[in-house]
């Protein structure tokens, strides 16, 4: 598996980066290498083991449903880049 | 040509739970901005979601009455995506393994036939935040709320199995029946709690192939499916007919011009790039566990009105009427409880008792006329205190007043006359006074019967007990 300047491209307009064209040089290479060296894992016969999602022991849990309490608005903006009373504000969004 | 509709919904209830489905803020809908969020929902870093155990028993709920597979191991999965809405940059959501799948609803066609509805899966996610379009300050920015981030939802996704637009609402009313009948979800569409979008494209009628499918969002009302449908259907048979193509899009339903409208979304916006959530372990489900929920599962919809027209004897029109809401269905077997007149009761709620909240504007639960009350007005007027015509004053009182029947007829002397020496000197005045018409009726025109009914009823304010008013005619003009 290789990776072009079109999927860094478009992984940078998934993730609404906007990229130089030297950065999606390099990303590129960085990327392909990094690839690269993942794929080794490829060269392991992996036929009739199932897919390791999880490291841990399968276990049950769950929560009771029961309210606890919620941060209180001041502590919840507090990183907001920009407020508008208690809401966040962001650029607008035009659909 | 002719053409056919090939329809899909995805329908998103929120379930009835207290907290959220990952963390214990409160779902109480109406709050101020951002008073309901935590570290959790707002998708701060190092923070864990654990799973809601009320949101897993009504998802399985809803998974065994809709006659679904239930997987013993279902895997919640990231959807990346980026929007102000959404904390995390993610939804977790299930994905390639969903806790259910293959299930059906059956739902009646507008021609009263019994169509069966294919589900092909119902999976567990959280909502994302609300936008504030143009509230603030200024033009250039938007304001987010995150109170409804990480409420719990379910999806529910149908086969393409639906031919027309009066068929998605015939659907959607079932599937929102169910809903209510599990108490898992309050199905208010205007406040968002059950929300749908449909998928739609067209074909020449009796060709196999499906067409290009638009997706359309934003229909928030059983009308607002119907038209938004009716639209676009419309409009890609339109597209077809002049030789265009349709092309797959999302397109948002506007109430206020009954149309559809490109929402203009790059196709590259559609990339999820799902992958396993790793923050969350698989949900493993034994069959124990289902069973047991399975058994605490209530009557529904469709049951009970297969039982309310064998125990009580109903048509299947009275048995539909009176099973569409559980509140409702409840309240007429309370009723026959204390008034064992199944036809009797079924007539009185459908023709006035309905007709009465809907004047009002009111739902069954705000209704000041219980079960006690109305069964006891229909107990009078089985006893003869009133005529059916008087009952119906009565009731209409009981709905303004919220006073009980009783009290009613006698307040305002509404009691049946049932005496016959009073009545007789009713109908011996009537009888003189009309001399002429006496002479008609006893020249063989019995039709005239009926007029001296009236005049008796008339005299009496509707109060006279019509067969014993009959009978005393009959034989004073003999």
């Amino acid at each position: 598996m290789s990776i072009t300047r079109r999927d860094v491209e478009h992984i940078a307009e998934l993730s609404r980066l906007a990229l130089t064209e030297e950065e999606v040089s390099l990303y590129t290479e960085q990327l392909k290498k990094i690839l690269h060296y993942v794929e080794k894992l490829s060269s392991v016969d992996t036929r009739d083991i199932e897919p390791t999602t999880y490291t841990i022991p399968l276990q049950r849990r769950r929560r009771r449903d029961e309210v606890s309490p919620s941060l209180p608005p001041e502590e919840a903006l507090k990183n907001a880049p920009e407020r508008d009373k208690d809401c966040f504000k962001v650029p607008r969004i035009i659909e | 040509m002719e053409y056919e509709a090939v329809i899909g919904l995805e329908v998103h209830a929120q379930l009835l739970t207290r907290s959220k489905l990952f963390c214990g803020c409160s779902t109480t809908f109406g709050r101020p901005p951002n008073t309901q969020v935590c570290p959790v929902c707002l998708g701060m870093p190092g923070v864990l979601p654990v799973i809601n155990e009320k949101a897993v028993e009504y998802a399985i709920r809803m998974a065994l009455a809709t006659d679904c597979r239930i997987n013993h191991r279902s895997v919640f999965a990231r959807k990346n995506y980026f929007y102000p809405d959404l904390p995390k940059g993610y939804q977790i959501s299930q994905y390639d393994e969903p806790l259910a799948e293959a299930g059906h609803i059956d739902t009646e066609t507008p021609d009263g036939r019994t169509k069966r509805v294919g589900i092909t899966r119902i999976h567990i996610e959280e909502d994302a935040g609300k936008l504030l379009h143009g509230e603030g300050d200024d033009e250039a920015s938007s304001l987010v709320d995150f109170n409804r981030a990480g409420m719990p939802l379910i999806e529910i996704v149908s086969e393409p199995h639906i031919s027309s637009p009066e068929e998605a609402v015939s659907y959607l009313k079932a599937l929102r029946d169910i809903l209510l009948y599990l108490e898992i979800c309050d199905g208010n569409m205007q406040e968002g709690s059950l929300r749908c979008d449909a998928n739609v494209s067209v074909r020449p009628k009796g060709t196999k192939e499906f067409g290009t499918k638009t997706e359309v969002k934003n229909m928030n009302s059983f009308k607002f499916l119907k038209d938004a449908l009716t639209y676009e259907i419309a409009r890609q048979i339109g597209l077809m007919e002049g030789g265009e193509r349709v092309v797959q899009e999302t397109r948002l339903f506007e109430p206020s011009t009954g149309r559809t409208r490109s929402m203009r979304t790059k196709e590259e916006a559609h990339d999820y790039r799902y992958f396993p959530e790793p923050d969350l372990l698989p949900l493993v489900l034994e069959d124990e566990e289902i069973e047991a929920i399975g058994v605490m599962l209530p009557e529904l919809p469709a049951q009970k009105k297969t039982r309310f027209m064998e125990e009580y004897g109903l048509p299947s029109y009275d048995a539909g009427i009176l099973t569409s809401s559980k509140r409702l269905a409840d309240f007429y077997e309370e009723c026959v409880g204390l008034f064992n007149e199944p036809k009797t009761v079924s007539n009185w709620i459908m023709s006035e008792l309905l007709r009465l909240l809907k004047e009002h504007n009111i739902s069954m639960e705000e209704s000041p006329v219980g079960a006690e009350r109305f069964t006891a007005l229909l107990k009078l007027l089985k006893g003869g205190r009133i005529s059916g015509k008087i009952a119906k004053e009565v009731l209409e009182e009981m709905f303004a007043t919220g006073k009980d029947a009783e009290a009613i007829i006698e307040e305002k002397g509404l009691s049946q006359i049932s005496d016959e020496s009073e009545l007789l000197q009713v109908v011996d005045r009537i009888i003189a006074d009309n001399p002429e018409n006496v002479e008609r009726y006893r020249a063989g025109k019995t039709k005239l019967l009926g007029f001296f009914v009236g005049e008796v009823m008339k005299a009496t304010r509707g109060k006279a007990n019509p067969q014993l008013v009959n009978r005393l005619l009959k034989e004073r003009l003999g």
